[in-house]
């Protein structure tokens, strides 16, 4: 039995979720003008994904997973200078993906694309509509203040949950420096200059990040945020009392649910949930330090904060039958295996290694 | 949402996607409810009502994301609310509206309009609103505008404020203010303190 990740696993894993997210329906599926998804439409299409490989995570792996992302995500959305830097944000993303594939030139082919895709769409948007984009992606985030450990480590989250707005460094792209007031006459001649100070430490910023498919990002959010080793916990315990009306929320049946849940077996459709053959095989990630401390997690979660994952077969309808073998034949992978189910390694040392 | 403060009566206006509702000032019943033609959009663009003003004594201007302003003419009471005009003066989603809170010098308008591209205009309202000045944009958003005394002070997207003659539109004073972009502006009418 091999109780240990290889580099050769780590790079299926990494190969077969990267494959998966970058399906080309899939990739359709999320171009095409919609509403912004549910918090449980999400999180499922997340789960599928993490399982798109031979590893496997329990539920309190998983909560635990998707907590990170999130908090990670809000933390990087919220933080962009300007509401164009989104734009980079998921542009250094991409160039980390990139990173972790790079012997495996299909794949990096359809990364590609996407990229290709992303540029063409987004582009010609205006600063306008790029912040309408984020106050739409922060009303998702709104009320979520979980604490995770590298963030209060490096000071950029509070130990309330909140983030820190940063003071000092490069202003963004297109604004000056505080400070400068200009007076004019009626003619449109300047006629006065005068200064205040701020409290804050800002610099005019050197250039302008690149929006090409090669090219210096400049922005560091959405690099690598495990490119030095961490650890990484999430907090739940003092979550505030915002939570209860968070709850409530949850619990109010949707009206478009039917709607929804139509619209997520198209986009399953492509994703496949590798059931590893037998019992022992496939691996199983724990993001914990033991199995007892896992199962204690999954059982003293706050009820609040526990996310009602809905499962999707994906659908029956005849006419989709031959559509779907086919991108299910696209998702072959071959077969799992057969090594031990024993407990994984932290998610750091995997994503560390790669 | 804002509270549109006429001689007659106060309102309670509502923006959203859908459309924009008035109700009476105590939330007991709504006024007014005008849905937003989706068909003027072109497909994966937004659609919302945006910037709410009250002007000249019974009109409530509402801005849309296609750029054009609704002229509500509001009864003295009732329901019988009705378009009075479509300003189309705007070619990119209004971002706010301002009705001048002080006194106007002669010539300097009442209303001014403002969108995502930059762009100012400046109006006189009446049966039929007259464009006095149009400011153009500098390649920024303007996404906050107040009016007083004929100034007008718009907030932008890069940070900065800038104050015009709304007469002229000439720029009188640029202040490189915030480090981000400038979400909303207010205004104390007594002291003209922004």
């Amino acid at each position: 039995r091999v109780d240990e990740w290889t580099d050769v696993d780590r790079k299926r894993v990494m190969n077969d979720i990267i494959t998966t997210m970058f399906n080309k329906k899939f990739m359709e599926e999320l171009f095409k003008p919609q509403e912004l998804y549910s918090k449980k439409a999400l999180r499922t299409v997340y789960d599928r994904l993490a399982h798109a490989s031979i590893m496997r995570l329990n539920q309190a792996s998983m909560d635990k997973l998707y907590d990170l992302m999130t908090m990670a995500f809000k933390y990087q959305v919220l933080l962009c200078p300007r509401p164009k830097d989104i734009l980079l944000v998921t542009f250094n993303h991409l160039d980390a993906i990139k990173d972790f594939i790079q012997d495996a030139p299909g794949i990096l082919n359809q990364v590609d694309e996407t990229f290709r895709q992303l540029i063409d769409t987004y582009c010609g948007l205006s600063a306008g509509e790029f912040q309408l984009i984020r106050q739409t992606l922060l009303v998702f985030f709104q009320d979520m203040h979980i604490r995770v450990s590298i963030f209060l480590k490096d000071k950029v989250q509070n130990s309330n949950g909140r983030f820190v707005l940063p003071i000092s460094g490069p202003v963004p792209w297109g604004t000056e420096v505080p400070g400068l007031i200009r007076m004019f006459n009626h003619n449109g001649n300047e006629v006065k200059r005068t200064e205040f100070t701020t409290d804050g430490n800002y610099v005019t910023p050197q250039r302008e990040g690149s929006f090409e498919l090669y090219g210096d990002r400049v922005l560091k959010l959405g690099t690598n945020m495990y490119s030095v080793s961490r650890p990484v916990e999430t907090h739940m315990s003092g979550s505030s009392k915002t939570l209860a009306s968070h709850a409530k929320e949850n619990r109010v049946p949707n009206l478009l649910a039917k709607e929804e849940l139509n619209f997520l077996a198209r986009l399953l459709g492509g994703l496949e949930v590798k059931k590893p053959a037998g019992s022992e095989t496939g691996f199983r990630l724990n993001l914990f330090t033991t199995d007892e401390e896992e199962e204690h997690a999954a059982l003293t979660r706050p009820e609040e904060l526990s996310y009602k994952v809905i499962n999707i077969e994906a659908t029956q309808e005849p006419g989709r039958q031959a559509e779907l073998s086919r991108i299910l034949g696209e998702l072959e992978v071959t077969e799992p295996r057969p090594a031990s189910g024993e407990k994984g390694e932290d998610l750091l040392a995997l994503m560390d290694a790669l | 949402a804002a509270w549109c403060v006429l001689p007659s009566r106060v309102l309670l206006v509502l923006t959203s996607q859908k459309g924009i509702q008035m109700y009476e000032s105590d939330g007991s019943i709504m006024v007014y409810w005008h849905a937003l033609d989706v068909g003027e959009h072109p497909p994966a663009q937004a659609v919302f009502a945006r910037g709410i003003a009250a002007a000249g004594g019974h009109f409530i201007c509402v801005g849309t994301s296609s750029g054009s302003v609704l002229v509500f003419d509001i009864p003295p009471k009732g329901t019988n609310v009705t378009v009075s005009e479509v300003l189309e003066e705007h070619r990119d989603a209004i971002t706010d509206i301002a009705s001048e809170l002080g006194q106007a010098p002669a010539g300097a308008g009442d209303v001014v309009t403002a969108d995502d591209a930059g762009t100012l205009c400046v109006w006189s309202s009446g049966e039929e609103f007259t464009l006095l000045s149009k400011i153009l944009a500098f390649g920024c958003s303007c996404s906050s505008v107040k009016l007083w005394q004929g100034i007008v002070a718009a907030g932008y997207g890069n940070g900065q404020i800038r104050l015009y003659e709304a007469a002229s539109g000439v720029l009188r004073a640029e202040v490189n203010a915030h480090a981000r972009w400038i979400y909303a502006l207010d205004l104390a009418p007594q002291t003209g303190k922004v």
